[in-house]
């Protein structure tokens, strides 16, 4: 089979990916931090880091802790600021050629409303990821992406001044994901972005104290791959927009299995962190998948799960 | 701290050399594929351990000592628990997955000037390198190390090559009796720069024994890392400009510019 002509595009709403594999929100920084070991503009999209309307320092440190095949964050989304972004971070990143959006976050509707409207008038952002599923904020965050009424508030009013391709990303701290799924898609999600990290905490038993400052944060890494595909298939099963799944990917060999349950793009987080250029490879072993399965279109692969 | 742009590499590394030192620490020396010249004192490197589930992440290890000929870098590591075990057993012929260079490094003094290097514990790690660079420098080199006991307190005769060395150890087993910052060689004041690293008390106490006699002061902070390249903001350390990255705005950082008390 003619590799050139292996077809690795997919879409979500109206914006196209030259493939599916991404980098997830607050393991990328921003771009720049990885120019030394990959080339951003072969992936098929970054979110880089949370972003709300005023400045955050985020919670004190220890905000870090490792845990088998994984690790918890409290970090806080600390960050400068949606002005500095977009005069001091944007001018820096616009031209990378690859999908950037911008993972937005809040504590009132208000503030992500705002934030939506200024990230709007950037060009060379094509979309954003609202993030309802923050777990280590105080107010807002996942507070409101694990409540219908809430997800909904919040996805409704941004859907009023954000004209772009909107991708709500939601919390796996949930009964049935699925039922929020549905009611963000009917107020005009154009896509779905799964999982955040697991609340979950770790203690020092020498110590007897919490590791983290903030006694719970999110769960993310390997251990969380098994829960994070279950809720990919769920969600594809209740949902008719596409969907970017994410959770433990640390290969392409999970990259597809997130396809085959549904996703329709691939979001590596963690994995930054142990690799700085694995979502190359990702991006390769895909290519190489493909060949050896005779698959021409990616997008066969796509929910391509088989029955029993 | 000096801020030089070096280029990232994430490479396996061949081991050349294993070599125990006493039950707790051990070099391990690795060779690169390129130059390593411009390598700084202070930087440090990120090794992965590989198969385990429990050291998941990487651990980040400062640059020991580095010979720009052979390519090869040293590292300095302390047994404390299974990842740093496991680097332990490494053997000369293997390979390690090291990404480096990471952090800023120290800041220089110029010839003729005085500084004092103060190590406790595998805190001596990155002195060694930063005593040899100010050596040839010219600087006046006086460098304090210090250790529960004389089993902590290792490679001393790699020190005396660049500076003179004092020693301390709590139960008086080697040097003078006492906490490394009690030993009189702090009293005096004629320090251009105080460079410390060592376990966070230590550094907060030389830090105000700098303070007291209005000399300059960098520590290199050991706080827990995810990433190590600036990307995940897991590190922070308060500072006067608010948090900030331990692993790209330090390890080093003039202890002016630090919030220790938030
Ligand atoms: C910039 C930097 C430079 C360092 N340089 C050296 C060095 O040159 N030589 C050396 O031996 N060690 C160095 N360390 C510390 C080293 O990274 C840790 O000792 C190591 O990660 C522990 O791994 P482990 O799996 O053996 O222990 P773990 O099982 O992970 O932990 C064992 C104990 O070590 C402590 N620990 C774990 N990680 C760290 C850490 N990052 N900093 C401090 N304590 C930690 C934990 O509190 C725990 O109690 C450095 C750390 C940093 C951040
Ligand atoms: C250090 C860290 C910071 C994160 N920051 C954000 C963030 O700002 N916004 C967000 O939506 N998700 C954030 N996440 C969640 C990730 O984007 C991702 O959803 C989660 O880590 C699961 O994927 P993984 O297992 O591949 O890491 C963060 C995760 C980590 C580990
Ligand atoms: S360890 Fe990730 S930002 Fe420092």
């Amino acid at each position: 089979m003619n590799t050139s002509k292996l077809k690795l595009a997919v879409k979500i709403g109206n914006l196209e990916f030259k493939n599916p594999v991404m980098t997830a929100s607050g393991t990328f920084g921003y771009g720049p931090e990885f120019e030394d070991f990959i080339d951003i503009n072969r992936l098929g999209g970054i979110v880089v880091k949370g972003t709300t309307l005023n400045a955050r320092e985020g919670n004190n440190y220890p905000r870090m802790a490792e845990t088998p095949s994984g690790m918890l964050n409290a970090v806080g989304l600390q960050n400068k600021g949606v002005d500095v972004f977009c005069n001091e971070i944007y001018p820096r990143i616009q031209d990378y050629k690859t999908n950037i959006f911008v993972n937005v976050s809040g504590s009132t509707v208000e503030e992500y409303v705002k934030t939506a409207e200024r990230i709007n008038e950037l060009e060379h952002i094509p979309g954003i990821e609202l993030n309802i599923s923050c777990p280590n904020v105080k107010e807002g965050g996942m507070a409101f992406g694990t409540s219908c009424p809430s997800a909904v508030a919040v996805t409704h009013a941004v859907r009023q001044v954000y004209k772009k391709t909107m991708v709500v990303k939601l919390s796996p701290n949930v009964t049935n994901i699925a039922d929020i799924a549905k009611a963000v898609e009917a107020v005009g999600a154009d896509g779905i972005s799964l999982i955040n990290t697991l609340l979950a905490m770790a203690i020092n038993a020498e110590t007897r104290r919490a590791v983290l400052s903030t006694t719970t944060g999110g769960l993310s890494g390997p251990a969380i791959k098994p829960i994070a595909l279950r809720m990919v298939w769920q969600v594809a099963q209740a949902v008719k927009i596409p969907i970017m799944g994410m959770g433990g990917i640390m290969n392409s060999t999970d990259a597809i299995e997130f396809m085959l349950a549904g996703a329709t793009a691939i979001q590596i987080g963690t994995a930054n962190f142990i690799d700085p250029s694995v979502s190359m490879k990702v991006i390769d072993g895909i290519e190489d998948y493909m060949k050896r399965h005779h698959i021409q279109d990616i997008n066969s692969l796509i929910g391509g799960m088989l029955q029993q | 701290m000096t801020t030089t742009y070096a280029k990232k590499h994430v490479n396996l590394l061949n081991i050349i050399e294993n070599k125990k030192i006493n039950t707790q620490y051990f070099i391990l020396k690795v060779q690169a594929p390129h130059d390593i010249s411009n390598l700084l004192p202070g930087q440090f490197v990120n090794i992965l351990v590989a198969d385990t589930r429990h050291a998941f992440l990487r651990r980040p290890i400062s640059i020991y000592d580095i010979h720009p000929q052979e390519r090869t870098i040293d590292l300095l590591i302390q047994v404390v628990g299974e990842g740093t075990h496991l680097l332990s057993k490494l053997k000369a012929g293997e390979q390690v997955d090291i990404l480096y260079p990471l952090g800023k490094s120290f800041s220089l003094l110029e010839s003729g000037k005085i500084a004092l290097l103060v190590g406790g514990g595998v805190g001596i790690a990155p002195l060694l390198f930063l005593a040899k660079k100010l050596y040839r420098k010219g600087v006046d080199v006086h460098i304090l190390l210090g250790g529960k006991g004389s089993n902590n307190i290792i490679e001393t005769k790699n020190f005396e090559k660049y500076g003179k060395v004092y020693i301390a150890t709590e139960d008086g087993s080697q040097g003078e009796r006492g906490l490394l910052t009690q030993h009189s060689i702090l009293r005096k004041s004629d320090f251009d720069m105080i460079y410390s690293c060592g376990p966070d008390a230590m550094m907060r106490a030389v830090a105000n024994i700098a303070a007291k006699h209005t000399i300059e002061c960098e520590v290199s902070l050991e706080n827990m890392m995810a990433c190590g390249i600036g990307s995940c903001l897991c590190c922070v350390t308060p500072t006067k400009s608010g948090h900030q990255c331990v692993c790209s705005d330090g390890p080093v950082f003039n202890t002016k510019t630090l919030e220790w008390n938030k």
